[in-house]
């Protein structure tokens, strides 16, 4: 490269590191987005809203919007708000949180398939987990934990639990001690270090974790088939999807539910950021870095 | 008040912990029993599931293609994911805040939503159904996933010495291999092997993707309890052993390189120079 060049060209050469990447994320994500956008406006027969109007007034297939909040709000709630609590009681570097830390990483890397694959073995009606309650005169009527809705949210607490404590155990320990130290020497007791320091800090990490794992809550897909009534109580939108695309070859029509999840999703996510906005704006002093 | 809130933490920690660690159990004691019907342990034990799950599910080629597509995944994320993170690490310019945004929003949307289309233009192209598809399609967390690893690996590296090899007459390239690569070898090990252990366990896309002769073994494993009515649970659970044991190996090698938290935290935010 000579000097002249460097002088005469306001281009930087940097840039074109960049561009594969982008290149590749253009014909592959935004391409195949748009693509099925407007295929979901061309339906096999109608005119361009058909399958829109399809599919709010098709029995089996409006409802599911319903029926997977009813699975992921609940899953994803119930996994921060057990997450924050334990994260914040581990905020602090011992050997428990290293061991504890690599025991949940398992779960997560085990997949749901293989979640599913064990829950029907453990939590089924003759499983361990049935004849451990009868032995102990528990609970002796009949346990139904798989093939219903509770199967698939117990699915969905067991893959996303850790996935969501691990989150949010990082972005507490980004935050710095010296801050609730400080808090300390002013008299704030664990509970008034939480509520007036770590929470207002933690307010963006939380927005972010409750937006990635309802992402996961709500894309479930294996486990609502394997693991609950994937005709009935857990037909979620996903599989209206999946069905409408390979199994009725209607790629329109499974475009257009594409399309209403992304939606779907996406109004989950602003309202959990407008109301992240509703709780502490400013500088994140005590922020990582 | 504060020991009793504790002690509840704990229980419910614990009891998390024992029913995952006993469900594993049961999948396991499941595989080596001969016969297991309502009791606590079954009647007797054999390894014969595992041959017969092996030949029955074609586990040798499955394993086969899964170790093609995850290493071909784990090395084209690397080659277009480690150079966009430099720039943008080390560049401002127009439309970067567009850019992030773009590698940012794969890892936001669910995997459905866009694999459905994905899979319809992949069908077009006939890719659909083909190794080449699946490895797509994987690339689209993948990469992004790359350059968010990467990239505050890279803001933490002297720029002076990039300088130096400059004024020694370095082209980029040289620099890149003589200078960039060794000292961001760790950031590189740690960014593959989180991407192979998460492509080993995604399974929407490439279910969406395969065709019969590019399933990983995610999905063959999903096919076979999906249609378990004609198979003996304990051949579906022998094959979810050897699923297990494939994903743990590489847990455990990842873990002596990266922090468990780094597994999920996609999105750690980091000071942006300005």
């Amino acid at each position: 490269m000579s000097a002249t060049a460097l002088a005469r060209a306001p281009f930087d050469r940097a840039l074109w590191l960049v561009a594969p990447a982008t290149l590749f994320m253009l014909a592959l994500f935004i391409y195949p987005f748009v693509y099925g956008l407007a295929l979901s406006f061309t339906p096999t027969q109608g005119g361009a809203l058909e399958n829109y109007r399809k599919f709010f007034t098709t029995d089996n297939l409006w409802p599911t919007i319903w029926t997977t909040l009813r699975l992921a709000l609940p899953a994803t709630l119930i996994n921060v708000g057990l997450a924050l609590p334990i994260a914040f009681m581990m905020r602090i570097k011992t050997r428990y949180q290293r061991w504890l830390t690599t025991i949940l990483v398992v779960p997560i890397t085990l997949g749901t398939v293989l979640i599913a694959e064990g829950m029907l073995t453990y939590f089924g009606p003759k499983g361990w987990l049935a004849q451990l309650l009868q032995l102990l005169h528990l609970y002796d009527g009949s346990i139904r934990l798989t093939h219903n809705y509770w199967g698939v949210l117990i699915s969905l607490i067991i893959s996303g639990f850790p996935f969501a404590f691990l989150l949010i155990l990082s972005y507490i320990t980004g935050i710095d001690p010296v801050l609730a130290r400080a808090a300390a020497t002013l008299g704030a007791d664990p509970k008034a270090q939480f509520r007036h320091i770590y929470l207002p800090l933690l307010a963006p990490g939380l927005a972010m974790c409750f937006c990635l794992a309802f992402v996961q809550a709500f894309s479930v897909f294996p486990s609502a088939v394997l693991l609950g009534a994937p005709a009935g109580p857990t037909r979620v939108i996903s599989i209206a999807a999946y069905e409408a695309a390979f199994e009725q070859y209607d790629y329109s029509l499974a475009s257009a539910i594409a399309m209403i999840m992304g939606f779907v999703q996406l109004i989950i996510v602003a309202v959990v950021l407008g109301l992240r906005g509703l709780f502490y704006r400013g500088p994140v002093v005590g922020g990582k870095g | 008040m504060v020991t009793v809130w504790r002690a509840l933490m704990w229980g419910l920690m614990t009891l998390f912990v024992v029913n995952i660690g006993a469900m594993i159990a049961a999948v396991a004691t499941n595989s080596f029993a001969r016969r297991w019907l309502g009791t606590w342990l079954p009647d007797g034990w054999t390894t014969s599931w595992y041959t017969s799950a092996w030949k029955e599910f074609q586990l040798d080629a499955v394993l086969w293609v899964t170790v093609e597509i995850v290493f071909a995944v784990v090395a084209l994320a690397l080659l277009i994911g480690v150079p966009a993170a430099y720039t943008l690490a080390r560049r401002n310019f127009p439309g970067k805040r567009m850019l992030m945004l773009l590698f940012l929003l794969p890892l936001m949307v669910p995997p459905i939503t866009y694999g459905i289309p994905l899979a319809t233009v992949l069908y077009k192209l006939n890719l659909g159904g083909t190794m080449s598809g699946v490895i797509l399609a994987n690339l689209i967390p993948a990469a992004p996933f790359v350059i968010l690893v990467m990239t505050p690996f890279i803001e933490q590296i002297d720029q002076n010495l990039e300088s130096a090899a400059r004024v020694f007459g370095a082209s980029t390239l040289r620099m890149f291999w003589h200078v960039l690569v060794p000292l961001l070898a760790p950031g590189i090990l740690a960014a593959s092997l989180l991407v192979l252990v998460r492509t080993i366990a995604l399974f929407e896309l490439t279910f969406l993707t395969a065709g019969p002769d590019s399933q990983t073994l995610v999905v063959a494993l999903y096919y076979a309890v999906f249609a378990a009515g004609v198979r003996a649970p304990q051949s579906v659970d022998a094959m979810a052993m050897i699923y297990m044991a494939v994903t743990l190996v590489w847990l455990l090698i990842a873990l002596r390189f990266v922090n468990p938290t780094q597994l999920v935290s996609r999105v750690k935010e980091h000071p942006q120079t300005a």
